[in-house]
């Protein structure tokens, strides 16, 4: 398959307030891949762009049950059959003695996964990225907000969807080149 | 998102001073780092920092070539400055934590001013104390026994010892606390990359952004795993000293073998780390100018945190006192005796002045927004801190069971050039991490201001 010369293209808005309103009439006007750039989050953002499958909890829950059941399961191992010691009489399996390294092995891979699990579904690290072709996204980090229709959309068109988010109040619109 | 509006409106002060705009908190904060010429204040403060670290380098090479032998440890006095300085440093560190995350779960917005370099202390500050055990094991090269793994000896650490619940608890905290540290990095790193001008500086803050770039989808994955961490670190925190009171509320010797210890552990723990939180912004808010963004507000509510997590401590000296008595226990009882009438009687007066008398001056509100006087405050805080630290430790140990065991303990040069040096290796880190990293969160600012809300 030939890639598109183009990667979308991007507007850009003042407020935060521009920009979530701009996010849901390019929805709601039928577009699908959108995606929206803001120098902070911005609440009810990622619905408006039509982003809704967040797995970062589920994959901090598989984290943490590893983490748990795996430092329960190496504690009594270790404790009842690979190096047993018999400290006053105390059974080998002394359960309440494991909970706190069972609690903690739990936060430490919860933890780990949160923000991998965070990193690896954001596709980061990502050295190159087509939008940091455009000279004014240096902006998105600051005080800058931008919208993009990607052209992988079915319904993009390079002069169609230009026209649309002018009228939106986008300004500086450009095309992003791949 | 009215809710912000009240906070800044309904305070005495404000969380942020009013006329800033995104791209002017962007610029302030980003400019210490990218633009600000180095000062000769900051080549001095940074230069004496790095002699007191090197300081410390000498004697624990010094200690390594002889033995703990040179330090003032002996029998019955096992556990001298190592484990004071070390229950001190992971005390301090707790502030940042709890800045961090339990005030995040709180929606406390105040604390997005003070959260990035109270989070760096407690890096800085779990990295001192992580020194102390590791040197106090006498063969330092092989603490990596602490960690369960497969050996040819075939032993495994006693998981039935509070030491190893230890090793677990800390290595966590340093571990979360980095990354939690780290996230909130991300997305100022991008900010630096894209403003900075310097080749070098935007190579190296663009690798550590990774290609961040602000977008919708990224920022609800963001916001979802910073939340979750902070809920993660919320129980971690309470735990992590909950843990280290283990160390001695496990042992039976009279005077730890208490179960008011993990509350009021974890209370002091948050005493002390706000009394570092305070000493630390009152200088740099006036060096660097950032009084519109840590403004008197912070300095208040600080400073009503330390007043009523030291009352905690203090409500925790009285139960010890009154538990000498009601328990009947005549070690106990002599415990209670041996702190008022034995020879670190000095010391437990010392204690109860820096800790519990001195400190209640906070609780007139002129007082609590004079930075100068809460310096002095926090400085006497935290030199009451280590004190109950010292208490603990020395004068429990001192005198136990059998009146032929009693002895003394002097600690010698080496400890204190140890301690010292790692006051100064914290220093050091304190004074690059404010010229290379953006010490308040800038994306965090930015929410605070008013035109960040999405009117319908």
């Amino acid at each position: 398959m030939k890639r598109a010369p183009i990667y979308g293209t991007m507007a850009e808005f003042d407020s935060p307030t521009a920009l979530v309103a701009a996010a849901h009439r390019t929805h709601e006007a039928g577009y699908q891949k959108v995606d929206a750039y803001s120098p902070f989050p911005i609440e009810g953002l990622a619905e408006a762009v039509g982003f809704h499958k967040n797995r970062v909890p589920l994959v901090t829950l598989i984290g943490g049950l590893i983490g748990g059941l795996s430092g329960y399961l190496l504690q009594y191992w270790v404790s009842t059959s690979s190096y047993p010691v018999n400290v006053g009489g105390k059974p080998y399996h002394s359960w309440p003695a494991f909970i706190i390294v069972t609690f903690e092995m739990t936060i430490l891979f919860a933890g780990i996964s949160a923000v991998f699990g965070m990193l690896a579904l954001n596709g980061l690290p990502m050295p190159y990225h087509p939008v940091f072709n455009v000279p004014r996204f240096a902006f998105a980090t600051k005080d800058r907000f931008f919208l993009i229709v990607f052209a992988s959309d079915p319904k993009y068109s390079p002069a169609e969807t230009r026209r649309f988010l002018e009228s939106l109040g986008g300004r500086a619109i450009s095309e992003v080149p791949d | 998102m009215d809710e912000r509006i009240e906070h800044a409106e309904g305070a005495r002060a404000p969380v942020i001073e009013p006329g800033y705009t995104f791209g002017t908190v962007t610029d302030k904060i980003s400019s210490i780092v990218l633009t600000r010429p180095m000062s000769n204040g900051w080549f001095l403060g940074f230069g004496v920092a790095f002699l007191l670290t090197m300081m410390m380098l000498y004697a624990m090479a010094y200690l390594f070539v002889k033995g703990v032998g040179i330090w003032g440890v002996t029998i019955p006095i096992g556990w001298g400055f190592a484990i004071i300085n070390f229950v001190w440093w992971i005390g301090i560190g707790h502030a940042g934590t709890l800045i961090s995350a339990i005030l995040l779960l709180l929606r406390q917005s105040w604390r997005n001013s003070i959260n990035r370099f109270a989070e760096a202390m407690t890096l800085f500050a779990v990295s001192a104390a992580g020194i102390f055990p590791l040197i106090h094991v006498g063969r330092p090269w092989l603490a990596y026994w602490l960690f369960p793994y497969p050996n040819s000896m075939g032993v495994w650490p006693q998981f039935r010892s509070p030491l190893i619940w230890d090793v677990f608890a800390v290595s966590t905290y340093a571990t979360i606390s980095l990354l939690f540290w780290f996230v909130g990095l991300i997305p100022d790193l991008a900010t630096l990359r894209d403003r900075s001008t310097n080749r070098g500086a935007k190579i190296i803050y663009g690798i550590l952004a990774m290609g961040w770039r602000g977008s919708a989808r990224h920022w609800d994955r963001y916001e979802t795993a910073y939340l979750l961490l902070a809920g993660l670190a919320t129980p971690l925190v309470l735990s992590v000293h909950t843990v280290v009171s283990f160390d001695f509320a496990v042992g039976i010797v009279p005077g730890w073998h208490t179960t008011i210890f993990p509350p009021y552990f974890v209370a002091g723990a948050i005493y002390s780390g706000f009394a570092m939180v305070l000493m630390l912004a009152i200088p740099i808010r006036k060096l660097y100018g950032l009084e519109d963004f840590i403004t008197e507000l912070h300095l208040q509510n600080a400073a009503k945190v330390m007043l009523a997590t030291g009352l905690i401590v203090g409500y925790g000296y009285v139960i010890e006192a009154f538990m000498g008595w009601y328990s009947g226990n005549r070690y106990d009882a002599f415990t209670l005796w041996n702190r008022l009438h034995g020879p670190y009687r000095w010391e437990y007066y010392a204690l109860l002045m820096c800790n519990i008398v001195i400190p209640q001056v906070l609780w007139i509100r002129k007082l609590r927004s004079r930075p100068i006087a809460l310096f002095f405050v926090s400085l006497v805080v935290l030199v009451g801190m280590w004190l109950e630290r010292f208490i603990i430790v020395v004068v429990s140990l001192h005198r136990d069971f059998l009146t032929s065991s009693w002895g003394m303990y002097y600690p010698t040069r080496w400890d204190w050039m140890t301690y010292i040096g790692t006051i100064g290796m914290f220093l050091a880190a304190m004074f690059l991490f404010v010229r290379l990293l953006p010490m308040i969160s800038i994306f965090e600012m930015r929410t605070l201001l008013p035109e960040a809300e999405v009117k319908e």
